[in-house]
C-alpha cells in the first residue's frame, strides 16, 4: 500500500531540482520587481519604494483577513525587499504585480487583491501570499530554499 | 437479466455453447424479450444515446492515444500533428473533443428526465446511485482529458482544479503535491492524467453494466410512473425499443455532426490553442461548459473550504435524492407543484452555468449566491416539504390506461422537444463564450471570408498573396512552426505544385546535423522541413522585441477570439459564424492609430491599437501601403495585405478545413436519409402498439 501511494510523490530528480537557488539583487532598481522560478513556482522579488513600504505599514494589522504585520513578512534590515511566492492562495493562479487598488498584486482568475506586502486585502483568497524560505547571503544576494 | 430465459437456439453448435455458457439466452432475455413499458417517450432514448457515446469516445480515444505523446514538451505539438498529418486525424480529434460535450449534454438530459419522472424512487435507488457514480467518473475523465492537449486552458484548468484539494484542512498541501508529483502542475501530472484518462472510461463501462443490470432487475420507470401490471402494459424490447432508440441515436448524430464538421471549436476555448505556459495566467480561467454550474457554486461562496465543500456537495446531494423526496407519486406529471418547481430548478441550473462563465465580480457574485441557495433549497427544503404538503392528482390505473387516454390527444411533442433541447443546450454551451469578452477593446467588424459557411473554400490567390506578405513582413519576428513547406503543395492549400513548394523551400537555410565530424551545418530547405522560426527561443525573441513575445502564427487565427455576447453566440451556432479569430487578426493589422485618444496613457515602447485588448501593443505598425509588391494586380494597400495574410494564416491554422466541410456535407446527406428511413421503420413497427 505504501509504495502504491508513495510513488505519486515528487521523484528523486524532481526533489533534487528543487534545491535552493541564489539570486543576485543588484540589477533590480527601486520600484521594480523580478520573477524567478524555484521548484516550478514563480517567486516575486520586489524592490519596494518608500511609499510602498509606508503603505504596507500604515494599515492596522487586526483589520486584515490574515493578520500579519509587514515586519513579519520581510527580513529585518532589508525592509525594501519583499520576496513572495507568486501563487494566489485561492486556486493557484499567478497574480499580476503592480496591479489592483493596493498597488500590490491582483489575481486575474477570481479577483483577489493583495497589497504591497503581499497580504490579502480583498477577494476569495484565504491567506496572504506565502513567503518562501530565504536568507540574505550578503546585502545584495539571497538564497531561496 | 430478468430471470431464466426460455431462449433455445436450434443450431446444434450454438446449443452446445449455450449449455455451457448461456450467453445467448442472457442477451435474448436482456435485449430482445425484455419487457419495456409501452408508454416510454423520447426522453428515454437518451440511455441508448449515452451507451453509444461511451462506445464512440472509447473507440476514438484508443485511436488518438496511438498518436499522442504524453509529455509536457511534446503534448501540444503531438495533438497538432494528429490534426495536420494523421489521415483523418482532424476528424477523430473533432469527434473525441465534441463527443465529450455531447456525452455530457446527453447525460444532463438523462438526469433531468430521471428527476422529472421520479426514476430514483423505490425500488430504483441503487440504479440512481450507480448513475451518480457514473456521472462523477465522467467528470473526472472529462477533466483529465481536457488537460491532455496541454494548452493554456488545459494547464490552468488543471492548476485550479487540483488546487481545490488544498482546501482540505491540515493535509491539503501534501495531497496536492501527491496529485502533481512535483511542486507544480508539470510533466508528471500530465503523465498520470493520461494514464487515468485511459483507465477511467473502462471503469465507467463497468459501472454502466451494473447500472443496466440494476435497471433490468427493477424494470424501467415510465412517464406515468406506475409499474407494469399485465402483458398489455409492455412491449418486447426488440423490435420496439430497439427501433425507437436507433431513431433517437440517429437524430442525436445529426446534432453531433453539426459540431464535428461545422463548429468544431464552438465549445472549446480559443486560449487552448496557445501552448501551456506556467508563467502566464489567462485573463479568465473557464472550465468546460459542463462544469460551469458547479464552478459558479464554488465561486459564489467567499470561504475557500466552504466553497469546495459546496461544490462537491452539489453533486453528492444527488445520491441522497431518493430519501430527500419521499413523495409517493413518482411522475411529476401528476404532481402540479413539483412540476413547476422542477422547471424552475432547470432554470436555476442553466443560470448557474451562465454565471460560471462570467467574471467573478459585482452583480454576478450576488446572483450566483442567490442561485446557489436556490439549488440547495430545491433538494433540502423544497422536495421534503412538497412530499408532505402537495396533493397529487390521481395516477392512471395502468400503463395501458395511460396510453389509451392519450390516443387521439395531442401528438408526441417531438418538435417542441427538439426546440427546447436546442435552446437549453445552446444557452448552457454558449455560456462559456461570453466569458471571453475582452476588456478594454473594441469588437472587430465582421468580414466576408470565402472560407466561411458550410460550403466555404479558401481563395488560392489570397493565400498566395498572404504567403508573400508573411514571408516579406511577418516572418522577421513571427514563426510559423507547425507549417511545413510540403503543406504548400497539398490539396486544400495555396495551390502550389510540388516543384514550386520544393523551390520555395530551397530558398531557406535550415540547420541540420550533426554530420560525421559532429558539427551542425546549414543546408537548403526541403519540402519536409518546417518554416524556420526567426528566434532560437522565447527569451531571445523577448530580448529582441522589448520584452514582448511575438507569438507563433501557425494557430493565431484559432487562438484569438472575442466575446460575441448574448444572444449572438446562440445565433452563431445556427449561422456557423466562427470567424472571430480571422476578423480579429485583420482588424488588429489595420487598427493602428498614430495618436492615442486624449487621456489614454500609452506606455513607452508601445503603440496604440484600437482592437488590441488594453490598446497598448508592443508591435509597431507592421504594414504600410505599397510595402509588398503583388504580381496579380491586386491593390497594394494595408487593407488588402491584412486580409490576404489572414486568409493565409487561417489555412495555416486549419489546413484540412476544406476536407472537413466537404465530408460534412456527405455525412449530413447520409444521416438525414438514415434518420428519415429509421423514422418510418419505427412508425411501422409501433403502428399496432399505439
Amino acid at each position: 500500500m505504501v509504495p502504491l501511494v508513495s510513488q505519486m510523490n515528487p521523484d528523486a530528480s524532481t526533489v533534487a531540482a528543487g534545491a535552493p537557488i541564489e539570486v543576485d539583487l543588484t540589477p533590480i532598481a527601486e520600484g521594480q520587481d523580478i520573477k524567478v522560478f524555484w521548484r516550478g513556482k514563480p517567486i516575486y522579488i520586489s524592490h519596494r519604494t518608500k511609499k510602498q513600504i509606508e503603505e504596507a505599514r500604515a494599515v492596522s494589522v487586526s483589520s486584515l483577513p490574515d493578520p500579519q504585520s509587514d515586519e513579519q513578512r520581510v527580513k529585518p534590515g532589508h525592509d525594501q525587499w519583499l520576496v513572495v511566492v507568486g501563487i494566489c492562495t485561492h486556486l493557484g493562479c499567478i497574480p499580476i504585480a503592480h496591479e489592483g487598488q493596493y498597488d500590490g498584486f491582483f489575481c486575474p482568475c477570481h479577483g483577489s487583491v493583495y497589497d504591497t506586502s503581499g497580504r490579502i486585502r480583498q477577494g476569495p483568497a484565504p491567506t496572504n501570499l506565502a513567503v518562501p524560505p530565504y536568507t540574505f547571503v550578503s546585502d545584495t544576494k539571497i538564497q531561496i530554499g | 437479466m430478468s430471470g431464466p430465459s426460455d431462449f433455445q437456439p436450434t443450431n446444434p453448435a450454438l446449443k452446445w455453447i449455450e449449455r455451457r455458457l448461456p450467453i445467448m439466452g442472457l442477451m435474448h432475455s436482456s435485449f430482445v424479450a425484455y419487457p419495456t413499458p409501452r408508454n416510454l417517450n423520447y426522453w428515454w432514448t437518451f440511455g441508448a444515446i449515452l451507451s453509444f457515446m461511451l462506445g464512440v469516445q472509447i473507440l476514438t480515444g484508443v485511436i488518438l492515444a496511438m498518436h499522442y505523446t504524453p509529455h509536457a514538451d511534446m503534448a501540444f505539438k503531438s495533438v497538432e500533428l494528429i490534426v495536420r498529418d494523421v489521415n483523418y486525424g482532424w476528424l477523430l480529434r473533432n469527434i473525441h473533443a465534441s463527443g465529450a460535450s455531447m456525452f455530457f449534454f446527453a447525460v444532463y438530459i438523462h438526469m433531468f428526465r430521471g428527476l422529472y419522472y421520479g426514476s430514483y424512487k423505490e425500488p430504483r435507488e441503487v440504479l440512481w446511485i450507480l448513475g451518480v457514480i457514473i456521472y462523477l467518473l465522467m467528470m473526472a475523465t472529462g477533466f483529465m482529458g481536457y488537460v491532455l492537449p496541454w494548452g493554456q486552458m488545459s494547464f490552468w484548468g488543471a492548476t485550479v482544479i487540483t488546487n481545490l484539494f488544498s482546501a482540505v484542512p491540515y493535509f491539503g498541501e501534501s495531497i496536492v503535491t501527491l496529485l502533481w508529483g512535483g511542486y507544480a502542475v508539470g510533466n508528471p501530472t500530465l503523465n498520470r492524467f493520461f494514464s487515468l484518462h485511459y483507465l477511467l472510461p473502462f471503469v465507467i463501462a463497468g459501472v454502466v453494466v451494473l447500472h443496466i443490470w440494476a435497471l433490468h432487475v427493477a424494470g424501467q420507470n415510465n412517464p406515468a410512473g406506475v409499474e407494469p401490471k399485465t402483458e398489455k402494459d409492455t412491449v418486447p424490447f426488440t423490435p420496439y425499443a430497439t427501433m425507437k432508440d436507433m431513431f433517437g441515436v440517429s437524430c442525436f448524430l445529426l446534432f453531433f455532426a453539426w459540431f464535428i464538421f461545422y463548429m468544431p471549436n464552438y465549445l472549446g476555448d480559443a486560449e487552448n490553442y496557445i501552448p501551456a505556459n506556467p508563467a502566464v495566467t489567462p485573463a479568465h480561467i473557464v472550465p468546460e461548459w459542463y462544469y460551469l454550474p458547479f464552478y459558479a457554486i464554488l465561486r459564489s461562496i467567499p470561504n475557500k473550504l466552504a466553497g469546495v465543500v459546496a461544490m462537491f456537495g452539489a453533486i453528492i446531494i444527488l445520491a441522497f435524492l431518493p430519501w430527500l423526496d419521499s413523495a409517493k407519486t413518482r411522475s411529476s406529471k401528476y404532481r402540479p407543484l413539483a412540476k413547476q418547481f422542477f422547471w424552475m430548478f432547470v432554470v436555476v441550473c442553466i443560470g448557474l452555468g451562465y454565471l460560471g462563465a462570467q467574471p467573478p465580480e459585482g452583480i454576478y457574485v450576488i446572483v450566483g449566491r442567490i442561485l446557489t441557495f436556490l439549488y440547495f433549497a430545491y433538494f433540502l427544503i423544497l422536495l421534503p416539504l412538497l412530499a408532505r404538503i402537495e396533493k397529487p392528482r390521481p395516477v392512471p390505473n395502468s400503463i395501458a390506461d395511460d396510453v389509451l387516454a392519450k390516443t387521439g390527444g395531442k401528438p408526441a411533442p417531438m418538435v417542441s422537444t427538439v426546440i427546447a433541447l436546442m435552446v437549453a443546450g445552446g444557452l448552457l454551451l454558449g455560456g462559456a463564450e461570453s466569458a471571453r469578452a475582452a476588456e478594454g477593446s473594441t469588437k472587430p467588424p465582421a468580414q466576408k471570408w470565402s472560407f466561411s459557411g458550410p460550403f466555404g473554400k479558401f481563395d488560392r490567390g489570397a493565400m498566395q498573396r498572404g504567403l508573400k506578405v508573411y514571408k516579406e513582413v511577418c516572418a522577421s519576428c513571427h514563426g510559423l512552426s507547425f507549417v511545413a513547406f510540403r503543406n504548400l503543395a497539398e490539396a486544400g492549400g495555396p495551390g502550389y505544385s510540388v516543384a514550386q513548394a520544393q523551390a520555395f523551400a530551397s530558398e531557406y537555410k535550415v540547420k541540420d546535423g550533426p554530420n560525421d565530424q559532429g558539427e551542425m551545418f546549414e543546408r537548403p530547405g526541403r519540402p519536409a522541413d518546417y518554416f524556420p522560426s526567426p528566434f532560437p527561443n522565447e527569451q531571445a525573441a523577448r530580448a529582441a522585441n522589448g520584452g514582448a513575445y511575438p507569438p507563433d502564427l501557425s494557430l493565431i487565427t484559432k487562438a484569438r477570439s472575442y466575446g460575441r455576447g448574448f444572444p449572438m453566440f446562440l445565433i452563431d451556432f445556427f449561422t456557423q459564424y466562427q470567424e472571430q479569430g480571422p476578423d480579429y487578426v485583420t482588424a488588429l493589422l489595420q487598427g493602428y492609430e498614430d495618436k492615442p485618444p486624449a487621456g489614454f496613457n500609452l506606455p513607452e515602447g508601445s503603440y496604440y491599437n484600437t482592437y488590441f485588448p488594453g490598446h497598448a501593443i508592443k508591435m509597431p505598425k507592421p504594414l504600410n501601403d505599397g510595402q509588398v509588391t503583388y504580381d496579380d494586380g491586386s491593390p497594394a494597400t494595408v487593407a488588402q495585405y491584412a486580409k490576404d495574410v489572414t486568409h493565409f494564416l487561417m489555412w495555416a491554422a486549419e489546413p484540412h478545413m476544406e476536407a472537413r466541410k466537404q465530408l460534412g456535407m456527405q455525412v449530413f446527406v447520409f444521416l438525414i436519409l438514415l434518420t428519415v428511413l429509421l423514422y418510418f421503420t419505427k412508425k411501422k413497427v409501433w403502428a399496432n402498439a399505439h
